[in-house]
């Protein structure tokens, strides 16, 4: 550490005004006070100061979402070798998975920074921290198969359209890492849905490379890629009992499959457990809110349970721990919904943001049979409802406020 | 012909700091409706161009035997029945675009342009400006169109007046059309995009910000 910050100090002095790479100065200070707390202080007025700045935070949400990254990059490689039919140790498994992803984060960073470190620079302001959690949330999110070139088009266009046109970091109305997912749902759909794009069956940087023939890559019979939640959602079953969840080649699935993650999904959706711990992580720091959080299952106990009263098709009758497991519904709730720019800031706001983002995202799941991921819609949905949200809970609190002060003018006056 | 200063002012004014679409932000809906091929943006293009055009010499010609209250209703007449026949041209001559346009032809009445024009030249100035105000007007939306059209026809099919110009090599490496351009979100973004790039440039046009 005092390495570093002795080499910094050193190096400083360039990018001041005056020195020799002064031009470069908010890329200089966006590394800096990544890697440190800043030494500045405020010169004028009464300002607290916390250590816990923007930058900690996302710092914090980043080591939150470590396990689910981690465990999607082996779940990555386990379905690879599941449906190519090999055999493979926990080491190449896990390997193969960091080869297929690191290329998809790598690109999401360097075009998402890119464009964020050009705008800084060009209108002479400080590097915001915001797409630090955003590039690595944006492949996270993403089927496991989306082409490269797709990645950065969808991450430059949510930077510039989500994020930079309203103001850059903290003042974006919509998720930057959802808005770069919903471009490319529209977008591209064959390679955002289907049972094509979840499981990748080609080698990556000559790991776990399956038999080709013909230039197509060779997989075990009876191969489908669809997610649980894609398969029920288009199953011809009309009751949820004699429908079953399998994986990728054919095996039934069961309940504990789906909380540990081994399905074929997103990396960070997958795996239910590493979402716990993120969201223990986020809620014992305080970086993510629990009644977010919280609310947003209820919100989707409230949908599914009517959804349930009234079942007639297997989707309908899908129980809770299943909605919950499957799909996208805990990572958006635990990493989606409490991005504390996006979401309602005021308390009360909170419980009714998340309350309705899981009541609606149950009933598009239920609903759309075209889309059994309602979350994306629902937490965007609720992202442009956030500031109609919180305005009304001031409202009300000033509302409720005046009253009280209208009451005791007229005990002063009847005095 | 030389022009004068004001009569290139009338013209070209439209074009690019009085834009009916871009400046004045009107008659985005069929903007957004017709773009996504450039054919019918270009068809779209011209027949407003043509409509808005003679209907404000026949309005300048009339302009003062209209009775003031009920001008809205002369200049209704008088578009609509130009509508009409660019719209029964169109059928007969260009009967698929005709066919892509659907309402929007007959939707030109309600071009905010249109009315537009009437109402704020046509009553007030001679004939022969009223004409290039017109033409201007139209050109100056029908640009836009095109431009849209263009990116979206490019991009989102890959096609340029429904020839194939991504040649198929670039497909098989992997690249697609990009399906959100066919709708219309992505064609008021490309307004947006023209928009920006149009204030950048033309910094007297900038809004104050508070």
């Amino acid at each position: 550490m005092k390495v570093i910050r002795k080499y910094i100090e050193k190096i400083k002095p360039h990018f001041e005004k005056g020195g020799k790479f002064q031009a470069f100065h908010s890329v200089f200070e966006a590394f800096e006070t990544f890697l440190f707390v800043p030494d500045t202080t405020s010169r004028s007025g009464v300002h607290i100061h916390d250590a816990r700045d923007s930058k900690r935070t996302m710092s914090i949400v980043i080591l939150a979402l470590i396990p689910a990254l981690l465990f999607g990059m082996y779940n990555i490689g386990y379905q690879h070798f599941l449906v190519i039919g090999a055999k493979a140790g926990f080491l190449e498994t896990f390997f193969y998975g960091l080869l297929s992803m690191l290329p998809q984060i790598i690109v999401a960073y360097v075009v998402g920074l890119g464009i964020e470190f050009a705008s800084a620079q060009y209108k002479k302001e400080e590097v915001a921290e915001g797409f630090l959690v955003s590039g690595i949330l944006i492949p996270m999110i993403l089927p496991v198969d989306t082409p490269l070139w797709m990645i950065a088009v969808a991450t430059a266009f949510s930077v510039i359209f989500a994020k930079e046109v309203f103001g850059g970091t903290g003042y974006n109305i919509f998720n930057v890492a959802l808005m770069a997912r919903a471009f490319l749902f529209f977008a591209y759909p064959s390679k955002m849905s289907g049972d094509k794009v979840w499981i990748r069956t080609q080698g990556s940087f000559g790991a776990g490379n399956p038999e080709m023939a013909n230039g197509v890559a060779q997989t075990v019979d009876g191969f489908t890629g669809a997610t649980p939640l894609g398969q029920i959602a288009t199953t011809g079953a009309d009751s949820f009992v004699s429908f079953s969840f399998t994986n990728a080649v054919g095996q039934p699935l069961s309940l504990s499959d789906m909380f540990w993650g081994f399905i074929p999904g997103s990396a960070g959706e997958v795996s239910t457990f590493a979402i716990l711990l993120g969201a223990f992580i986020l809620i014992v720091t305080g970086v993510g809110s629990w009644k977010t959080i919280l609310s947003v299952f209820i919100g989707g106990v409230v949908a599914i349970v009517s959804v349930n009263l009234f079942a007639s098709n297997a989707i309908m009758e899908m129980p809770m721990e299943y909605h919950f497991l499957l799909g996208g519904f805990a990572f958006g709730a635990v990493f989606m919904a409490t991005d504390p720019v996006t979401s309602a800031r005021t308390e009360k706001g909170k419980w009714i943001y998340g309350f309705l983002i899981g009541l609606i995202a149950i009933t598009i799941r239920v609903f759309n049979p075209g889309y059994p991921e309602g979350m994306m819609l629902s937490i965007l949905l609720m992202n442009a409802f956030a500031p109609l949200i919180d305005f009304y809970v001031v409202d009300a609190n000033i509302k409720r406020r005046m009253k009280r002060v209208a009451v005791k003018n007229r005990k002063g006056v009847e005095k | 012909m030389a022009l004068s200063n004001k009569t290139k002012e009338v013209l070209l004014g439209p074009l690019n700091k009085n834009n009916p679409v871009i400046v004045q932000v009107l008659g985005i809906c069929s903007a957004l409706a017709v773009t996504s091929k450039l054919e019918p943006a270009v068809v779209m293009a011209i027949s407003v161009t043509v409509v808005v055009a003679f209907a404000n010499v026949i309005i300048s010609l009339l302009r003062k035997t209209i009775p003031n209250r009920i001008r809205i209703i002369v200049q209704l007449v008088v578009a609509a029945a130009l509508v009409t026949l660019v719209s029964e041209v169109l059928k007969a001559f260009a009967y698929d675009v005709n066919k892509q346009l659907s309402v929007f032809v007959g939707l030109i009445v309600t071009n905010c342009i249109l009315m537009g024009r009437l109402e704020a030249f046509a009553l007030g100035n001679g004939p022969w400006p009223s004409f290039l105000d017109g033409i201007g007007n139209g050109l100056g939306y029908g640009w836009i169109l095109v431009a849209v059209g263009f990116f979206r026809e490019l991009l989102g099919s890959g096609s340029l007046f429904g020839h194939k110009v991504i040649p198929q090599c670039v497909y098989d490496a992997g690249y697609k059309d990009n399906g959100l351009m066919m709708l219309a979100p992505m064609a008021i973004l490309i307004v947006a995009c023209i928009i920006w790039i149009h204030r950048a440039r033309n910094k007297d046009l900038q809004e104050e910000s508070n």
